[in-house]
Parts: C-alpha cells; sequence; structure tokens
C-alpha cells in the first residue's frame, strides 16, 4: 500500500477497516493524537467504545468505511429546569482560566469547556435559585501563566464592574495553582470593594461526575451574596462534600498538589464555613469589612490598579551563594521577598551581597519558609545583622502574599512609601494574633 | 428444563463476561495492597456525584436519576487498604504492569492478540460505587478462540479494569461503601454469543474459570469471580443479565431469561390475538383520589397523605388478565411494569386489576375505578399508582411506554439477577460510547518485553495440564481430571513443588481429593487445617515416620486440634513406624504363636501371618516392610524346622 495513501487514510475523523500484520481486522474511528504521544501509533475508537492504539507499522491494509455516525451515548437528553429564575441578589462570573463546567465528546474524548451562562446554569440547576447570574470570559489561560501584567487586567475588569454595579457580588474562576497569588493581589488592589469578591476553582476537572467545580461554585455563590465586601476563596473545607470555606485573600495557601482540600488558611482562621446542602453559613471571625458598614462611594477614589514585575520571591537554601542577590541586583530588581529559615535568617554569606543592595535602593524583606510563624529578626545575631543591612521583617505573611504585596506597593507608590506600606497591615495579610489552635495537628500514627 | 435440541429451535444465543480479580502485589492505579480488610482504623467523606453531559446535552440515564435523588454517598477508607487514588484526591498512577502481562498471558492462551497500544478509558458508572463517578478500563487483547469440549467458542475482548468499592449499609438517602476493593485489577474476559444453551454456558464458565486458576495469579473465594450475561432468543433481544456470582446460579438464570423472552413474544401474540394496537395505549391518567381517599389499604392511606399525594390510574382496554401473566416464576407482566415505575418515577410500587380486590383496596373501590376510567371490570384492566402526583405521573409515563413496548417484543434492557436466577430490570442499556479516554494516563505501548513477560504467564488450558499431571506425574487419568477442575490445585501444585518429589503426586493428590473428602464426609471439620499442617504430614510420611496408611488418622486428629504440631500428634496417638527391629520383633512373635499352622501350611501360612501382622501394625510401619519381615523370618523359621 503505498505510504502516503494510508497516511491519507489513516487521518482523524476517518472510519476505517484496518487489517493488521499481526492477524486482526478492525473497524473503528481515527482519533487525533496527543503531540506528546508516540507518533509511530495511531488511536482506534472502536464499536465497542474502547480507544487502542496500533502500531503503523503493523498497518498491512486500511479500508475506508462510510456511514460514520454520531452514535447517542444513552439518548436520554433530561427536560430543561424550570425553576423560577430568582430575581435577587445579582453575581458575575469572571472567568479567568479553569473551567467550571464542560461537555465530552465520546467520540472523540474532546472536552469543551460551558461558557455561556444559560448552559451553565442548565448544568448546574442549584444555581437559579440562589441568585441572578451574568458572565463573561475575560481571559482562559492556564493558572501557571498568570502574571503581575494579568493581575492588573483582572484588578481593571473587577474595579470596573463595581463602578458600574456596586451591588453585584463577582466570582472569579481560576485556576487553582496560582489562585491564592490572585487572590492576594485583589485583596491589594481592589482595597475597599464594594460588594464581596470571591475566587474559586476546582481540584478535580469538570468533565468528570466527581469533580469539585459545581459544588465550590454552589458554595462560592451562597457566600457571595452574605459575604463581607472584601477578597475571599472558597473551595472545599475537607475532602468530602459537606462544607466549604471561605479564606481571607491574603492569608490562603494552596497546601495540597491534588486534594479538593488543598486551600487553606496559614495561621489563621477562615472567615466563613458554608454547607452548600442546607445553604447554612457560619461566620468565625468579626474582624472582617462588613457590607452594611462599607461607603460604596470609596469605590471612586483614585484606584492603585497596578503591580511591578520587578519583584523576586527568593527561597534561601543551605549554600546559597550570594552571586544570586548581586544578579537580581544587576537585572533591575527593585524588590526581593527572601523566604529565609525558621526566625527569618540567611547564611552570612549572603549578608554582604543584601546589604549593597539595599544601598542601591533595592527594598529587601524576609519572610519565612516555615510558612507557620511569624519571622523575628531581634533573637539571633544573624537576624540583627540582616536588620542592620536593611532588611525588613514581615511577620507572620506568608512568603507568596508578600511577593505579591511588594509588586502592587512598588507598583503604584515610590520606594519610600512602598517600605511603609510593606509594614503596614492592609487587607489582613498580618495576622495580629497568632492562637496555639491555628497550627494544624499533624497524623502521628495514633490507633 | 428443555433438551439441547428444544435450545436451539428456540434461536437461544449467549455471550458471557467473565470478571475475575487478579492475585498482584498492588492494586491497579496505585501502590495499595490487594486486600479486603475487615475492622482497623478507616476516615470517613461523604460524596455525590454529578452526570457528564455529552456534546447533545445527553447525559447517562441511571446516573440522572441518582443524583436527581440527591443521593449522597458515604465512603469508608480503610487506612491498611486504600490512599489518595481511591479517595479520588491523587491523579491515578500508571497502569500496573503486572496486571496488564497476566492479562496478556490469559489471553495468550485464548489465541487472543494483544493491541499495540493500551488505552485507559473512563466507563462511566454513576451508583456511588466508583468515587471518580467511572470505572478505568482498558482492552489489552482482541479476538480468539477457545475449545470447551469440542465445541469452538469465540473470544471478543480481554480487558483490565478496576474493581469497584464494596457495597455497605445503605439508610435513606444515604449509600456507603467500602474503598478496600476499589483499584483491585480485574479481567475481563468476554465471549462472542456462542453459547448454545444452559449446560454449555455452565462447561464454558468453568473451563475459563479453570484456565485462570491454572495462572496462579487470580485471587480465590466469595466475590472474587463475577458472571455477566448476554442472552438472546430469535425474534428476541439481546439482553444483559449482570452480576451473577456463583457458577451454579449460570444455567438457571440462561434458562429463565429464555423463558421470559418466549413469553414475551407469547403475550404479544395474544395482544394481536385480542385485537389492541399499539396506537390504543395512550398516557391518559385519570385523578381516582376521590375514590380511595377514605380506603383502608395501609399503601394507599399513607401516599395519600404525603404533600402532593394522589391516586391516578390508566385504562388499560381488553387488557383483563394481561398483567397478571406470568414471565419467569413469581414475576408477572406487572412486576415488570412495576420495575418501570420504581426505576423511571422513583415510586414505591403499583396496583393493577388484576390482583385486586387487594391489598386492602375493596371489591367497591375497584368497581368505582373501573367506573371513573369508563372501563368494563370483564375485559378491561387499570393501572393504579398512588404517591406524589410528579411522581406518579413519572411513573406512569414509563409504564405506558413499557406496555408499548410489548407490541414489539422484548426491550434492550440491562437486568440484575436475583437469588433465585430470575431477574429484573436495572436499566435501559447504556450506549457503548458512555466511555471516553482518561486523559491522566498516557497509553501504554505492549513492548516486546512485556510480551515475553506475558508469555511467561500463560497458563496451559485445562487439557494441556490434565495431561501432563498423566503424563509427568503419573496420575490416573481419572484423578489428573478432578485435580485441575478441583479447588484444590493450587494446593496440590505446592506441596508436590516443596517435597521435591520425596513424595509420589498420586500420594498428595489422593490425600487432597479422595482422603480429605471422605473424612470430611465422616462428620470432621477439615477446613481449619491450614496447608502447612498438611505439608507436615506430607513431610512426616517421606521421612518415613509415618506409614502411608497412618495419614488419615492423622487427618482426623488434626481435624480435631488444627493448632497442635502433626509429629505430636502421631506420637500421642502411637501412630509413628516403628522400627525395623521392634517389627521384626513383633513378627518373630506371631511366627511363635502360629506355629501349628505353619507346620501345616509351610510357605503358604504367608497371607495368614501377613494378616496377622498387620492387624497389629496397621498404621506403624510399612506394608512392604512387613511383608520382607515375614519372609524372612519365616524362612529361618522353616529353615531351622529342617
Ligand atoms: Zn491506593
Amino acid at each position: 500500500m503505498a505510504e502516503n495513501r494510508k497516511a491519507d487514510l489513516l487521518s482523524p475523523g476517518n472510519f476505517v477497516r484496518i487489517f493488521t500484520k499481526s492477524g486482526m481486522v478492525l473497524e473503528g474511528l481515527i482519533l487525533q493524537r496527543y503531540e506528546i504521544f508516540d507518533p509511530d501509533y495511531i488511536t482506534l475508537k472502536l464499536d465497542n467504545g474502547y480507544n487502542i492504539g496500533i502500531r503503523i507499522e503493523n498497518i498491512s491494509r486500511i479500508e475506508e468505511l462510510h456511514g460514520a455516525e454520531r452514535r447517542h451515548t444513552v439518548e436520554f437528553v433530561p427536560e430543561s429546569f424550570q425553576a423560577e429564575v430568582k430575581k435577587g441578589k445579582r453575581i458575575h462570573i469572571l472567568a479567568t482560566g479553569g473551567t467550571i463546567a464542560s461537555k465530552i465528546d465520546y467520540l472523540t474524548g474532546g472536552v469543551t469547556p460551558i461558557l455561556k451562562t444559560e448552559e451553565l446554569l442548565e448544568v448546574i440547576p442549584e444555581l437559579r435559585s440562589i441568585a441572578d447570574f451574568s458572565s463573561e470570559v475575560l481571559m482562559s489561560i492556564f493558572s501557571e501563566n498568570m502574571n503581575p501584567a494579568r493581575w492588573e487586567n483582572i484588578s481593571k475588569r473587577v474595579y470596573e464592574l463595581l463602578r458600574e454595579e456596586p451591588d453585584r457580588s463577582i466570582l472569579i474562576t481560576h485556576g487553582t495553582d496560582t489562585l491564592g497569588y490572585t487572590a492576594a493581589a485583589l485583596s491589594f488592589s481592589i482595597g475597599s470593594p464594594s460588594s464581596p469578591i470571591v475566587l474559586l476553582g476546582s481540584q478535580r476537572s469538570s468533565d468528570r461526575p466527581s469533580s469539585d467545580s459545581a459544588f465550590n461554585l454552589i458554595a462560592a455563590s451562597l457566600y457571595a451574596k452574605e459575604g463581607p465586601c472584601e477578597v475571599a476563596v472558597v473551595m472545599h473545607g475537607e475532602s468530602g462534600d459537606s462544607y466549604a470555606l471561605a479564606h481571607r485573600g491574603t492569608r490562603v495557601r494552596k497546601m495540597h498538589s491534588s486534594r479538593r482540600d488543598a486551600f487553606q488558611s496559614i495561621s489563621s482562621i477562615p472567615i466563613a464555613k458554608i454547607e452548600p446542602r442546607s445553604g447554612k453559613i457560619t461566620f468565625l471571625r468579626d474582624d472582617v469589612r462588613k457590607c452594611d458598614s462599607v461607603d460604596k462611594g470609596k469605590m471612586n477614589e483614585e484606584p492603585k490598579l497596578k503591580f511591578s514585575d520587578k519583584i523576586f520571591l527568593l527561597k534561601f537554601f543551605p549554600g546559597m551563594p550570594g552571586d544570586v542577590i548581586d544578579f537580581l541586583v544587576e537585572k533591575g530588581f527593585k524588590g526581593i521577598v527572601i523566604e529565609g529559615t525558621g526566625l527569618g535568617h540567611v547564611s552570612e554569606n549572603v549578608i554582604e551581597s543584601i546589604r549593597n543592595a539595599v544601598e542601591r535602593g533595592t527594598i529587601v524583606t524576609m519572610t519565612t519558609q516555615c510558612l507557620f510563624g511569624s519571622v523575628n529578626l531581634n533573637v539571633y545575631s544573624t537576624g540583627r545583622l540582616l536588620q542592620k543591612a536593611g532588611v525588613i521583617g514581615l511577620g507572620n505573611m506568608l512568603p507568596e502574599t508578600a511577593y505579591v504585596k511588594l509588586s502592587w506597593a512598588l507598583g503604584n507608590f515610590g520606594e519610600e512609601e512602598a517600605r511603609n506600606i510593606m509594614l503596614r497591615n492592609i487587607a489582613g495579610e498580618y495576622e495580629e494574633r497568632e492562637l496555639m489552635s491555628f497550627y494544624p495537628r499533624w497524623y502521628h500514627g495514633e490507633v | 428444563m428443555e433438551a439441547q435440541n428444544d435450545w436451539k429451535k428456540l434461536g437461544l444465543r449467549v455471550g458471557l463476561e467473565i470478571h475475575q480479580q487478579l492475585k498482584t502485589s498492588k492494586k491497579l492505579f496505585c501502590n495499595c495492597p490487594v486486600t479486603l480488610v475487615e475492622g482497623g482504623m478507616e476516615d470517613v467523606f461523604e460524596r455525590s456525584l454529578r452526570p457528564t453531559r455529552s456534546e447533545l446535552g445527553e447525559v447517562d440515564i441511571a446516573a440522572y436519576f441518582e443524583w436527581q435523588k440527591g443521593r449522597i454517598y458515604e465512603y469508608h477508607a480503610p487506612r491498611e487498604a486504600s490512599c489518595l487514588v481511591e479517595a479520588d484526591e491523587e491523579p491515578p498512577h500508571m497502569l500496573n504492569r503486572e496486571a496488564v502481562e497476566i492479562a496478556l498471558g490469559i489471553g495468550m492462551a485464548m489465541n487472543s492478540n494483544p493491541v499495540d497500544e493500551i488505552h485507559v478509558m473512563r466507563k462511566i458508572v454513576i451508583d456511588g460505587s466508583n468515587t471518580t463517578g467511572f470505572q478505568r478500563t482498558a482492552l489489552v487483547a482482541l479476538g480468539g478462540e477457545i475449545n470447551v469440549n469440542g465445541k469452538k467458542i469465540g473470544i471478543q475482548t480481554i480487558c483490565v479494569e478496576e474493581d469497584a468499592a464494596r457495597k455497605g449499609e445503605d439508610r435513606d438517602r444515604v449509600s456507603s461503601y467500602i474503598l478496600d476493593r476499589l483499584g483491585i485489577p480485574l479481567i475481563e474476559i468476554s465471549t462472542a454469543p456462542d453459547i448454545q444453551s444452559p449446560e454449555e454456558v455452565s462447561e464454558v464458565a468453568s473451563w475459563i474459570g479453570t484456565l485462570l486458576r491454572l495462572t496462579g495469579k487470580v485471587r480465590r473465594g466469595i466475590g472474587t469471580i463475577r458472571q455477566d450475561l448476554n442472552i438472546s432468543i430469535a425474534g428476541g433481544e439481546k439482553v444483559e443479565i449482570k452480576g451473577v456470582q456463583e457458577l451454579d446460579l449460570l444455567p438457571k438464570a440462561v434458562a429463565l431469561e429464555a423463558m421470559r423472552q418466549k413469553r414475551l413474544l407469547e403475550l404479544r401474540e395474544e395482544l394481536r390475538r385480542r385485537g389492541i394496537d399499539k396506537e390504543d395505549i395512550i398516557f391518559t391518567p385519570v385523578d381516582v383520589t376521590n375514590i380511595l381517599k377514605s380506603s383502608k389499604s395501609k399503601v394507599v392511606e399513607k401516599n395519600l397523605s404525603k404533600p402532593g399525594g394522589k391516586a391516578l390510574a390508566i385504562l388499560l382496554k381488553k387488557f383483563k388478565g394481561m398483567l397478571g401473566y406470568e414471565l419467569q416464576p413469581n414475576r408477572r407482566f406487572g412486576t415488570e411494569l412495576a420495575d418501570y415505575a420504581r426505576f423511571y418515577g422513583d415510586v414505591k410500587g403499583l396496583f393493577h386489576g388484576d390482583e385486586l380486590p387487594g391489598y386492602g383496596i375493596t371489591e367497591d373501590e375497584v368497581r368505582k375505578v373501573y367506573d371513573a376510567l369508563g372501563g368494563d371490570p370483564e375485559k378491561d384492566n387499570f393501572i393504579l399508582i398512588v404517591d406524589e402526583e410528579e411522581k406518579a405521573l413519572k411513573s406512569l409515563k414509563a409504564v405506558v411506554e413499557r406496555i408499548r413496548a410489548a407490541f414489539d417484543g422484548v426491550p434492550r434492557e440491562t437486568r440484575a439477577v436475583l437469588p433465585d436466577g430470575t431477574s429484573k430490570f436495572m436499566r435501559p442499556q447504556p450506549g457503548a460510547a458512555r466511555m471516553y479516554p482518561e486523559t491522566d494516563i498516557p497509553p501504554i505501548p505492549v513492548t516486546k518485553e512485556i510480551l515475553e513477560k506475558a508469555k511467561a504467564l500463560k497458563p496451559p488450558t485445562p487439557e494441556e495440564k490434565r495431561k501432563y499431571y498423566e503424563e509427568h506425574l503419573g496420575l490416573s487419568s481419572n484423578l489428573a481430571e478432578q485435580l485441575v477442575g478441583s479447588e484444590q490445585q493450587e494446593t496440590f501444585e505446592r506441596l508436590y513443588e516443596r517435597l521435591h518429589g520425596s513424595v509420589d503426586a498420586t500420594t498428595i493428590a489422593s490425600l487432597l481429593l479422595v482422603h480429605m473428602i471422605s473424612i470430611k464426609r465422616e462428620g470432621f471439620s477439615i477446613e481449619k487445617i491450614g496447608e502447612e499442617k498438611l505439608f507436615r504430614v506430607l513431610e512426616l510420611f517421606s521421612e518415613g515416620k509415618i506409614a502411608k496408611e497412618a495419614i488419615p488418622e492423622l487427618i482426623k486428629l488434626l481435624a480435631q486440634r488444627p493448632e497442635a504440631d502433626p509429629l505430636e500428634l502421631a506420637q500421642k496417638a502411637g501412630l509413628l513406624t516403628m522400627s525395623e527391629e521392634e517389627v521384626r520383633a513383633i513378627v518373630k512373635r506371631i511366627i511363635r504363636e502360629n506355629e501349628r499352622i505353619i507346620k501345616e501350611r509351610g510357605e503358604r501360612a504367608k497371607s495368614l501371618l501377613m494378616g496377622a501382622a498387620m492387624k497389629e501394625l496397621r498404621g506403624k510401619a510399612q506394608g512392604s516392610l512387613v511383608s520382607r519381615l515375614i519372609d524372612e523370618e519365616l524362612s529361618n523359621y522353616l529353615k531351622k524346622q529342617v
């Protein structure tokens, strides 16, 4: 068989009969393969629904088949929900990436995200009884491709939306990897929102029945109706579907690579606990920006929506050379957030480079890679030397939050003011009191 | 039951799907051990599942109903046998190579063709038994053929898939599952519909079961093997019967399904004979709540008291007697309709004219219902559902659809087997296309290395194994055949191998297949005797410490004290073999005691002496030894006399 004819017949979308050298006769649909898959094989969808791979070299003959039809899965299309649309609280969904809902093409295995509000309400009909929804797609990126410029885009759009309609809550869907960073960014840029801003994502993609996306969206919507006027992240509170938690945007961190309850408040307590099954919300802290005491007009002030991309988040490790810091200063970085060891230390070999950096106008701040607990530069001599070199200790501010805050501070203010801002508690990024109970109880093999 | 020929005439065709757990060291997609646990620490969490939609907006109907009912799944995750993967909190790891190799090896024994590259698929299953809402499955080999008692049976596919979670207790809206079984590798073997009688189903299932066991790589015991059936008769439809666990139930389930299809075809004839048309069956529910509102029937009373509770009925003209028509023992056409009502409308059941008056509904009430429907109690029939209005309407609609389907004969259904071999409607058959790729696992090329490992695991066919036992181990053909088909076959193999030929195969096989059984028949509970103890007993025999004749005696003692050391037991019971000197002394004494007879008969007295000696020495000395010593001592004695 001519090689080009063979290649032609083997193109995705063709229904074919394949005779293999190993003696098989196979009928099915040729599917598109991912680029990372071995190019020496084709993928065939058989009549029984299974996909198999066939080595192209193993194919002796191909016949084209006709009458390719899209087979129905189970011939069941549920009736649309006729539930009354409640003209209550308005909620706007701003999509930035990741998908809340999707449809599966069972033939090709392709997954199409659902973006239209109506379609979304069709697949998650519970939303209809919560609020009156609108939605838009602002960007569609993998969360790992998020950056300060995009924080600016999102901030601008959120600011606009709140100016247009101050009482409309905003839900932002976001890939989970960097969701915490964006939450912190909005906490600073939209410092005094006129409605709740809630970020959410999903740890199990929406193309599976066990996806957590609908649960998180329902929980976030319930919270967006009643929550305080600040930025929060709403995700699963535990592995099961019993409750979700709303975390303060500056204290939340993704603590697990795959679990549903990966997002947790660190050295802090969440804003609220949400039980979607009953609709119950329990508020857990008093120091929140209650919406009824918010001056909606404040949104009209000159917004501070910019972020600097000249900030570096540097994790110190044993043996780290000081050159790294010299290099960053040379490259024009204006701010460095160090994740130091323990109470906020780095090796004495690095201190000289830090001093030079500060002298050249770089803001150098210190956080702890322990994540739990505060930096304290007074206890050990290294800490005192670092203070002397001009390093700003950031207390119990999370390293990622500190990075975002410095980016915002230097994006909108001069160096001197930025230094002051780093020390002020603007959006709950400093937890004033750390309680014994803030530290999680780990598993110690109890039986 | 009908003779072979009658099944052929009926056009019976059966395909068998065998699911068997594999004995791998780890689960299919994680490193958890393949074991079921009782007790121990566990974590508990609750989840819900939401049906996924296709491009065309379709959802799996069973999944959709489960979700609509607001089902909650409570998962128990034993720490010993489950991890984040089973909890659906971590993506699956790579497909377990060992499972693939075992499955491909089994495929080779069935002349099945391995695929070049394995793709893991997700098959939507939303009854909560999979935390993900789908079962992961992969096709590893296609085609092939087996030869069962001279008949060729085609093999369609061989798949490797993950077992589902174990069902726990249900309460109200909550179904509970235990995650230890979830992820245990299964092989699924699907035969072509080449099986033509209930007896053949048993033969094929037991042949494949034996083949699987001969790999030594499958798990044994209750729940480790499960069969599904595809059954049709001429003019009928391919109906799936799910979840047959015992081999004995297979032929019964097949015969009863064939009967059901035959009866449904007869029912269609009767409908025609009565001159009823499909178009006559229309969905026109009539509200008869008023008639029944003071009914003495407990069910009616209870359901009418629900908020929005109504009694709705539909008339079925010329249907008198048709709903009581028996399709399977104790399962009438009306029973089928009730199953549909339950599935589609989530009601508890229905009433029909052929079973009323009854269940507390009076003759007078029945007459009034007929009047309200404008029907003739002598000729017509009706269906009555009492429940919340919405549920009652949905159920009646489904019932009407099912009655209309009776005009076409047999509907395509998936049915669940019941303990007596009958079956009940489970759901309409899912399309083949409720499968989509598992994107978390890249395709696995079937390399030369994998194929070589598979080849080493390829089991012999039952016939090959029997021949081997006869020709190489010297078993009688009877014993060889018994052994191949026996649960004890693996034990035999292990014992034989551990004894390194010091005990002959026939002795081991007889112990397992003959002596053990007859000891059990005598009322001893041999189940508690571990394999290790059997090994010790055979070892004592090989060391000459006990005689072959003492083995059954020792087994009986062990049955009573399964923890005891066989050597000690033998010692206490005097079952240990005597030394040659001890035996010789006894032989000499017996010769002395029988001098008179020896003088009379000379050498011909041997058999008598042997009898007398064995009476004393049975189980304490080998017969061959006793015989030799009698020969020696008798000739000594006779020489002295000369
Ligand atoms: Zn596991």
